[in-house]
């Protein structure tokens, strides 16, 4: 389902990877870390940077989602090579209630596992990735840098994950 | 432009029933809108859409679908909510245009100063906004909208494909009179 890939990088990692376990600050003084959360669906959605435009907008479209994503017990995460006063800042101006993971030392490091750094750039692909209560990754997508991927994908891999699929 | 993996199509079919619709029914192509009330780039796609509405005359139907970013934007799903209050005593368009010709007052006051202004039921309309009455519908346009690929406003369908491409007025036409062709 994966077959987005328009250049020679790697691509995401695919469905049937074990997501890689990482640790990684949402607060300055709190970290969040994968095998917490075992035992239900896990939505995350690595973005390249905090205040960029398309960003500001797909974090918000998931903000509204929350209550949605909730009905499948699924928890999301947006990361990005930020810091955490920047994931702070941006989080209380536009009125975003879900951890802001801070891929920052050593920068992209998470992102590099996860086959989504941007190395040219110095920051993650828009990249999406729904992970089962088992840990195992069930449905991963990179979107064009430039553009919002919506909400409809997670969805539908959500509502497989339900049906056993 | 937009690569996304999934079909970008409308999700829910038009339904002369349910939707807010201008123009014929049997319209050579039809336009569909997911919009917010407060955001700019709907507030820069209205008269647009107006623009190509005169242009086109019953060879276009036009259909607006609620898509509030409340997150971003604090009053939109109110506005949102208001035009239904509108809808719901027969008066969707004109306080849909209302609302878009002033969408830097969309406090409550004002929604309620604009029900006056169509001379509608004021009462009824007060207290259908705050029962939040059409939240549960706003709430149905917007799911549709995040079914049908909707990552932003204003997101236009064309025909039932998303229009991934600019919305300016010349553009948005051609993408119609080659739809309606």
């Amino acid at each position: 389902m994966t077959d987005t890939a328009v250049d020679n990088r790697p691509g995401p990692l695919p469905p049937g990877t074990e997501a890689p376990e990482f640790r990684l600050p949402s607060t300055p003084d709190q970290t969040v870390s994968l095998s917490e959360f075992r035992g239900r669906p896990l939505i995350l959605a690595f973005y390249p940077e905090d205040w960029s435009p398309v960003c500001s907008d797909q974090l918000a479209l998931y903000q509204e989602l929350l209550p949605e994503f909730q009905k499948f017990n699924a928890e999301l995460l947006g990361i990005s090579v930020d810091g955490i006063w920047s994931h702070i800042a941006f989080a209380k101006d536009r009125n975003l209630h879900f951890p802001l993971l801070a891929d920052f030392e050593p920068k992209g490091d998470v992102a590099r596992t996860y086959q989504v750094y941007r190395a040219t750039d110095g920051t993650s692909e828009r990249a999406l990735y729904v992970i089962d209560a088992d840990g195992i990754v069930r449905w991963s997508y990179v979107s064009p840098v430039g553009i919002n991927p919506g909400a409809d994908g997670i969805l539908r891999a959500l509502e497989s994950l339900e049906e056993g699929g | 432009m937009s690569t996304t993996q999934w079909d970008t199509v409308l999700a829910v079919a038009v339904d002369d029933d349910r939707d807010h619709i201008q123009g014929p029914a049997e319209a050579a192509v039809t336009l569909v809108e997911y919009g917010d009330y407060e955001c700019p780039y709907c507030g820069a796609a209205y008269p647009i859409v107006k623009d190509l509405q005169a242009r086109m005359g019953d060879k276009l139907r036009f259909v607006f679908r609620n898509f509030p970013i409340s997150t971003s934007h604090p009053h939109a799903e109110q506005a949102a909510e208001a035009a239904e209050a509108g809808a719901a005593q027969g008066r969707f368009w004109e306080m849909h245009d209302l609302l878009y010709e002033n969408q830097a007052r969309l406090g409550d006051q004002d929604l309620h100063a604009y029900a006056e202004q169509l001379g509608i039921d004021v009462e009824r309309f007060d207290k259908d906004l705050a029962e939040h009455v059409h939240a549960p519908r706003v709430r149905e346009d917007f799911m549709s909208g995040v079914r049908s690929g909707v990552n932003g406003t204003p997101s236009f369908y064309v025909n039932g494909a998303r229009h991934d491409d600019s919305y300016d007025f010349d553009t948005l036409l051609a993408a119609l009179e080659r739809a309606a062709a």
